[in-house]
């Protein structure tokens, strides 16, 4: 197990994308058909859902860094056996959170619902990690690409956000709320932003093997766009609590920081324009077609964050089902696509196995049906959330009554989900088949 | 880009992040409307809130989650009020479970949602789009 580290990390990652998927698509059933399935209520399923997707994208992008460190950069680990601790650390917590939530202890907060004594041994895994990852790469000499400095930056900012995100054990945070959600809020947005890092990184990392250019991840334009992504990730979270009654130049820098994205937009447009002709030819390569369909993704959820970054147009979504939009199109749409880009490529590469012609075909059809259910499920989320909004600000509806006019768009949204996981099953499935394969072997 | 300029620019990054969070932790969000309402029973209610992961289905200004109501105004909201909040909490509802909590347990959350009112308004109905995209809070809501 101590050389395949990277891939175990990996096979865990799809099982909990499939499990999350799975508790994901009885939350969404349960909320618009209450009473559906009251074995494991919905305050108990929308813990194991959120925990266990965000597991699937930490799993595999650290999964994708224990195996291209070596591989790939040149750079054995500095230690196996402290990245299996780290494993063995991440499951044994794991499996705790979720009998927490099984039997209803929670004690967190709003995605750490788990009591929070677990948050230590999440953390000491995480300063494993990062001491490995530093003691691996700095043996490298030379200039680092950007691609090491996006993992590097997600380890260290994860460790500080959620951290920061644990203050509230502390009286002077917990007994003001205003200070309370908004030191809550800027955690979670760095600490997504942290993620993102990780996960951008890989993409950067795969682009840049797939197209056998290394140029690239050394370039001005590529250390600009991180910076740039950077400065959004420590301060553009602040859309979250435009209503939250704090002092008012917390939103106004905010909401410029956040209007800097209108560059990175303007980069993806332009890069589109330049590189068509080798998108095409690469496109039936398996992880490629992932990373295009991010890169759609990417485009489609910028708008929609730039859009709700106004605080004009916030007042109306904020609160609403398209802030979910925006959450769900990041989770699926870029950081799955991605992710998924990445397993793909190191199974290939680790097995050598050339998927037979009807799994490939299998995954090509769960890629279509992934992409299409998530476009017609961030649509009825949006629709849903305007709607919302509309008949809460003009209309001053009241909560049932809003729920009855939007409740068809909410019905289709989980018919949508149920696509996704479906979907997610048909492209996932034949890589974790190959891949149990592989360990049992090993 | 020398990768001087790059760590410059990274430490120059995080540095400013520093200051930041220090302005946020202290003076950008010392404005605690509901200070005086914070007793004890309801700092309690605030962790029962946590412990029955109320905010699953709940939000207050508009973070949580989307089964049940916003609940920053239920205690002022015309209509609604006190009794109606413990009502809920004691009876459950077919959306909402019923987990049998204690007359003190009732009580504090009630007491934590009543502290919660005091500290603002959610959502902002009444309000005032600047030419820059802002808008301004009115006090009437």
């Amino acid at each position: 197990m101590k050389k395949e580290v990277g891939v175990f990390f990996i096979f865990l990652s799809i099982v909990a994308l499939l499990a999350g998927m799975l508790f994901g698509s009885l939350s969404a059933f349960q909320f618009v058909f209450p009473g559906f399935f009251d074995l494991l209520p919905f305050f108990k399923n929308r813990p194991l859902h959120v925990s266990l997707v965000v597991s699937w994208i930490f799993l595999s992008a650290i999964g994708g860094i224990y195996y291209y460190l070596p591989k790939y950069c040149n750079l054995p680990l500095f230690s196996r056996k402290m990245a299996v601790i780290h494993i063995w650390l991440f499951i044994v917590t794991g499996l705790l959170i979720l009998t927490c939530y099984l039997f209803g202890k929670f004690g967190g907060r709003e995605y750490w619902e788990f009591p929070a004594i677990l948050a230590i041994p999440i953390f000491i895994s995480w300063v494993l990690f990062a001491f490995n990852y530093f003691k691996t790469v700095f043996k490298k000499i030379g200039q680092w690409p950007v691609y090491l400095w996006m993992w590097a930056t997600g380890i260290c900012f994860f460790l500080f956000t959620f951290t920061e995100s644990y203050l509230w054990v502390f009286p002077y945070f917990r007994d003001n709320l205003i200070r309370d959600l908004t030191v809550q809020w800027k955690a979670y947005g760095a600490l997504t932003g942290s993620w993102n890092m990780l996960v951008y990184g890989t993409a950067i990392f795969v682009m840049e093997r797939i197209k056998g250019d290394e140029t690239v991840a050394k370039s001005k334009l590529a250390f600009w766009m991180y910076f740039l992504g950077l400065t959004n990730l420590l301060f553009g979270w602040a859309h979250h609590i435009y209503i939250v009654p704090t002092v008012p130049w917390i939103r106004y820098l905010a909401y410029a920081i956040s209007m800097t994205e209108l560059l990175i937009l303007s980069k993806i447009i332009w890069n589109w324009k330049s590189s068509l002709e080798q998108a095409k030819k690469d496109y039936y390569f398996l992880p490629f077609r992932f990373l295009v369909a991010s890169d759609v993704w990417i485009f489609l959820n910028l708008i929609l964050a730039i859009l709700i970054s106004i605080p004009a147009v916030n007042v109306y979504t904020h609160g609403t089902h398209i802030t979910v939009a925006h959450a769900m199109g990041s989770a699926i749409g870029i950081n799955t696509m991605i992710l998924l880009s990445s397993v793909l490529f190191i199974i290939n590469d680790v097995t050598k196995f050339n998927f037979p012609k009807i799994q490939k075909n299998i995954i090509r059809a769960g890629f279509w049906i992934t992409n299409i259910s998530l476009l017609t499920f961030l649509t009825f989320l949006t629709i849903a959330g305007a709607e919302k909004g509309i008949l809460v600000i003009e209309n001053k509806l009241s909560f049932r009554a809003i729920m009855q006019e939007i409740s068809p768009y909410l019905i289709s949204f989980a018919w949508s989900g149920l696509g996704i996981f479906i979907g997610l099953i048909m492209t996932t499935l034949p890589p974790l088949i190959a891949m149990f394969q592989y360990l049992k072997k090993k | 880009m020398s990768t001087k300029l790059k760590r410059f620019v990274f430490w120059g990054l995080f540095f400013l992040f520093i200051i930041y969070g220090f302005f946020i932790y202290t003076l950008g969000t010392e404005n605690d409307g509901g200070k005086r309402f914070l007793t004890e029973e309801a700092k309690r209610g605030k962790l029962l809130f946590q412990e029955y992961n109320c905010t699953s289905c709940h939000q207050l200004y508009g973070l949580g989650g989307y089964m049940g109501p916003d609940l920053t105004n239920v205690i002022s909201d015309p209509g609604k009020g006190e009794s109606y909040v413990k009502s809920f909490i004691k009876n459950g509802t077919p959306q909402m479970p019923n987990f049998h909590l204690s007359e003190t347990d009732v009580n504090a959350l009630t007491e934590y949602l009543n502290y919660v009112d005091k500290t603002g308004i959610s959502p902002v109905r009444n309000f005032e789009i600047r030419y820059d995209g802002t808008i301004m809070q009115k006090a009437i809501q």
